[in-house]
């Protein structure tokens, strides 16, 4: 692992990003505006119906988290498409960059991607809708890196998928982390889920972070299990995101795949 | 790397590729020497860019080796890249990234030590100065194929590869790009392998060219000399006498 690499993969996209102000908007853009939409319903429920909905902040948390895990994916799979519309694989590849650095490289700057993107909205919320994300306290940390290390993890899982497939898979990239949104438990617990549904929904870390959230607003209990076993479901996930990956980049120098996508 | 000078620079030792069965590139063997300049000839299909993809790497060979620097590029290339760049035409430099952010770029990716010096170097070498803050998308194709070799040339490697280096260039800047080319060969040691269908330049530039056809290499040799033996005028003369189906001396 060379540290000076993954510096220069982190620095590629932070000078994209200071050259085009119009993509720091679209990143502020879409989480503020879904942000705003679900205060909004918050407070219609909030003088308009009982019971849980009543509790401050399970909804607008519930996006919050849910916008870490879509920004760590896209930060991550968004930055990778980039590469294609540049045209710039062919130089990355015969670069001494291993495969291994570009997918550290991109995650370090989803990472920034998701502060850049997240937290005006997050600050936003306080003035406007009187909540605060960090009043889930120390946990926040523990959900914020499950969350991102999933994000991370099916990011790859992408990007072998890109490269498999090019362009031609651009609209998946963008849209494939959403297909687990029904089964997450983002604004419903995983019980309302069909029965032969649950066992799928707990085999992914973020419904851990969703329960645990609503443990903490609902009945103000920390669940620690909860993070462990989000955080050991992360390890095997990004396992497997980076073997999928590696394999998948070892498949495409066998068929040529890296020609085309250069 | 302490390098021995006997260390063949490219090597290709019985080169094949199939896709689906179909073969690509079948068989081929060559060397070119450290200081070597060779030229890849042949017309659309010939295989010259699955040749070269294996050189850099990017695609595996069905069988043989491709060695760079006596490194296998299947098993070993990452021992090999730090040391040889690629240019082409047809592969771009992202272009919102100004031309300094993207040498920055990929001088920390190849380890270059004092970058800012190697980047002022490279811009006085191949008349940069004026563009170096400015967006690459907005340059010129003869200004992009300037930026392209300050890429290739930022890790000053000891083997470049090209792939059409003057293609889209006007007459006056691709003769100026080939002076570079010979110079930083003949002053550096290294060696270059290029893929052009510019017959002048190939004349102009190489000690050697191979001349491949149909996934193999129909023949190889100096420029003066293949032109003698085909008994030809020029080398587009030999070049149009194979691709239409000639063999040596014009028959």
């Amino acid at each position: 692992m060379n540290f000076t690499r993954i510096y220069a993969m982190a620095l590629r996209y932070l000078y994209l990003l200071r050259r085009s102000p119009m993509r720091i908007v679209e990143l502020v853009y879409w989480p503020f505006m879904n942000l705003a939409v679900w205060g909004f319903i918050t407070v219609y429920l909030r003088s308009n119906t009982f019971g849980i909905t009543q509790a401050a902040g399970l909804f607008l948390g519930a996006v919050v988290l849910w916008e870490i895990l879509i920004r760590s994916n896209l930060g991550m799979t968004v930055t990778f498409v980039e590469e294609f519309f540049s045209r710039n694989l062919g130089h990355l590849f015969i670069s001494p960059l291993r495969p291994h650095e570009l997918l550290v490289g991109c995650m370090v700057t989803s990472l920034v991607r998701t502060i850049v993107s997240l937290l005006p909205a997050i600050l936003g919320l306080v003035p406007l809708f009187g909540y605060s994300i960090f009043d889930l306290g120390a946990p926040l940390i523990a959900f914020y890196l499950i969350l991102s290390m999933f994000g991370w993890a099916f990011g790859m899982f992408i990007m072998a998928i890109l490269i498999r497939w090019g362009l031609a898979a651009e609209a998946f990239a963008w849209a494939a982390m959403f297909a687990i949104m029904p089964i997450a438990g983002v604004y419903y617990p995983i019980a309302a889920l069909p029965g032969w549904l649950q066992p799928v929904a707990w085999a992914l870390p973020s419904s851990y972070v969703f329960e645990g959230m609503r443990a903490i607003v609902l009945e103000g209990v920390v669940r620690t299990d909860y993070l462990w076993r989000g955080l050991a479901l992360d390890g095997v996930y990004l396992a497997l995101g980076i073997a999928i990956f590696q394999w998948t980049f070892h498949i495409a120098r066998k068929r040529g795949l890296l020609l085309n996508a250069s | 790397m302490p390098l021995d000078a006997t260390v063949p620079a490219l090597q290709a030792r019985g080169l094949t590729k199939h896709f689906d069965s179909v073969p690509a590139v079948n068989g081929i063997s060559f060397t070119v020497p450290q200081g070597g300049i060779v030229a890849l000839l042949g017309g659309n299909g010939a295989g010259k860019t699955t040749t070269i993809s294996m050189l850099l790497g990017l695609l595996l060979p069905t069988s043989g080796e491709a060695r760079v620097l006596d490194h296998d590029m299947a098993t070993d290339r990452f021992s090999a890249l730090p040391f040889m760049n690629f240019s082409s035409p047809y592969v771009d430099l992202p272009g919102e990234l100004t031309v300094t952010e993207n040498l920055k770029v990929y001088g920390r990716l190849y380890g270059v030590a004092a970058l800012s010096a190697r980047i002022e170097e490279l811009a006085a070498l191949l008349q940069l100065n004026e563009v170096l803050k400015r967006r690459v998308r907005e340059l010129s194709a003869g200004q992009k194929t300037r930026v392209a070799l300050a890429k290739a040339l930022i890790n000053s490697p000891r083997v470049l590869v090209l792939d059409e280096p003057t293609a889209s260039l006007d007459p006056d800047t691709g003769d100026w790009v080939r002076g570079v080319l010979s110079n930083y060969a003949r002053t550096s040691g290294a060696a270059i392998f290029f893929a052009s269908h510019n017959m002048l330049e190939v004349e102009r530039m190489c000690d050697e060219l191979l001349i491949m056809k149909a996934g193999k290499i129909h023949d190889q040799g100096a420029p003066k000399d293949l032109i003698q033996k085909y008994g030809r005028d020029s080398l587009e003369d030999v070049f149009l006498h194979i691709a239409r189906g000639g063999d040596e001396a014009g028959q």
